[in-house]
């Protein structure tokens, strides 16, 4: 079997994540920041290491301002509903997931202004039109890292620059990017980072968070939830400080553990050795599918310019055709249809038929990417 | 007097407390996360105590990391 999926969610895990979990759960147990006795505060170290593993990942100067929650989407969620009101203007792209396009949405029918900037074809953004859509109201920009579809690499750093220009925060989901791609929020100019634990970051799926940076003002984000944080507990307010304000009820302290773990292996690893991996076997990748007659390679043809997601189409089948007999016939486990983002197809042209999608990951080899090839020169061949 | 070499340092949030030891084991500071004692009060549950003759060493450490005090009392 050669599991092409890690842009759903990676898989395996790495040595360590199943067994800190089995660990918490066996011998830990407690609820982390609650009461003060010795389980209660191994449990509060737990999650507090995972806070720090990640501000490491992500260079945040203070793990207090990672705030946890179950998913990318929840945390883009916290910051879009969070920060923008009736009157704010936000401008994002159109490569953007449903994570994204979603709440913002709403959002516009309450009153917020929403700009999409359109990418390329190839799904590239080019910063200038980024620029040219600022408003005297705009708040916000908020651009995923990484198209989840075809894997190309927005240019965050100088969208980051014209952001601080025009004193906008920057929203960063980096959803297909934290773990496989270098990520500096001070050098990136990133004011809010919202990250899943399940993909690259090789950890459980119910995990996830925002990194909040000092530029945004906390009186200004309205939590998502309000609830019990083990502080403040005299009084009937949420508190005003991190990660307390957007962290109410009992984390997945659980998930937190088996987090910490997946963060510290790829710190060990070595972002820029996975991407070197990565960028090794999407080049060959993508030099192979577009050899063989009758595929379309989609995205810019350049392992280094996008992630290790590739999308593609063979010509007289379907996207679930393939995807049923790459399972059946080959064991080969991929994606295949829109991919939950509909204005990124649309703007690669693959709307609304879909793509075939290739997720590998840090686990896959060379030669099983042979494999895929001489399997998708099959089906091709007999299409 | 053993009962007074000690002193707590109140924080408003466990993970202020989860984040002052670890700043605090990094600066070479021994510390210890206990219950809050009863006769002081607090928001949160568990508290730093260190001993006394490091206080200020500890309070530069804590400022340095951004940790937000509450209070500090002699035990």
């Amino acid at each position: 079997m050669i599991y092409f999926d890690n842009a759903a969610t990676s898989w395996p895990k790495p040595p360590g994540v199943a067994e800190a979990m089995v660990h918490f759960l066996n011998h830990v147990g407690a609820n982390p920041g609650r009461s003060a006795h010795r389980l209660a505060v191994d449990s509060g170290r737990i999650v507090y290491n995972a806070r720090e593993a990640v501000a490491e990942l992500f260079n945040a100067p203070d793990p207090l301002r990672v705030v946890f929650g179950s998913n990318a989407t929840e945390a883009l969620n916290l910051a879009l509903r969070g920060l923008l009101r009736p009157g704010d203007h936000v401008i994002t792209s159109s490569m953007e997931h449903n994570s994204v396009m979603r709440p913002l949405r709403a959002l516009e029918r309450q009153g917020v202004e929403v700009t999409v900037v359109r990418c390329s074809s190839e799904g590239f953004l080019h910063p200038p039109d980024v620029e040219s859509a600022i408003r005297p109201n705009t708040k916000l920009i908020v651009l995923n890292h990484a198209s989840n579809v075809v894997g190309t690499i927005l240019p965050i750093a100088e969208v980051g620059g014209i952001a601080r220009r025009y004193n906008l925060l920057l929203l960063v989901d980096a959803a297909q990017t934290a773990g496989t791609y270098l990520i500096d929020v001070e050098a990136d100019k990133i004011d809010l980072l919202a990250f899943t634990g399940h993909k690259s970051l090789l950890g459980p799926m119910g995990t996830g968070g925002l990194y909040i940076g000092e530029r945004v003002k906390l009186r200004e984000l309205e939590p998502l939830t309000r609830g019990g944080t083990g502080s403040r507990s005299e009084f009937e307010e949420q508190p005003d400080f991190l990660p307390d304000l957007c962290e109410s009820g009992t984390p997945n302290a659980v998930g937190l553990a088996g987090l910490e773990a997946g963060v510290r292996w790829v710190l060990e690893q070595r972002v820029d050795e996975i991407r070197r991996h990565e960028v090794e076997l999407t080049q060959r990748l993508i030099e192979g599918l577009s050899a063989i007659p009758g595929v379309t390679v989609h995205g810019g043809h350049d392992a280094q310019r996008q992630t290790a997601t590739i999308s593609f189409n063979i010509k007289g089948l379907s996207p679930s055709e393939v995807g049923l007999r790459l399972d059946e016939e080959y064991g080969i486990l991929c994606r295949v249809g829109l991919h939950c983002a509909p204005a990124a197809h649309k703007t690669i042209g693959t709307f609304p038929a879909g793509t075939v999608r290739f997720g590998l990951g840090v686990f896959n080899t060379l030669e099983e990417v042979e494999t895929a090839l001489e399997a998708i020169r099959q089906l091709a061949q007999e299409a | 007097m053993t009962d007074k070499q000690y002193a707590v340092i109140l924080v408003y949030s466990t993970n202020y407390a989860l984040r002052a030891e670890k700043v605090l084991a990094k600066a070479g500071i021994s510390c210890k996360l206990i219950p809050v004692p009863r006769h002081l009060s607090s928001d949160c549950g568990v508290c730093i105590r260190i001993e006394r003759a490091n206080q200020e060493a500890a309070f530069r450490v804590l400022e340095a990391a951004r940790v937000e005090m509450q209070g500090v009392h002699e035990i």
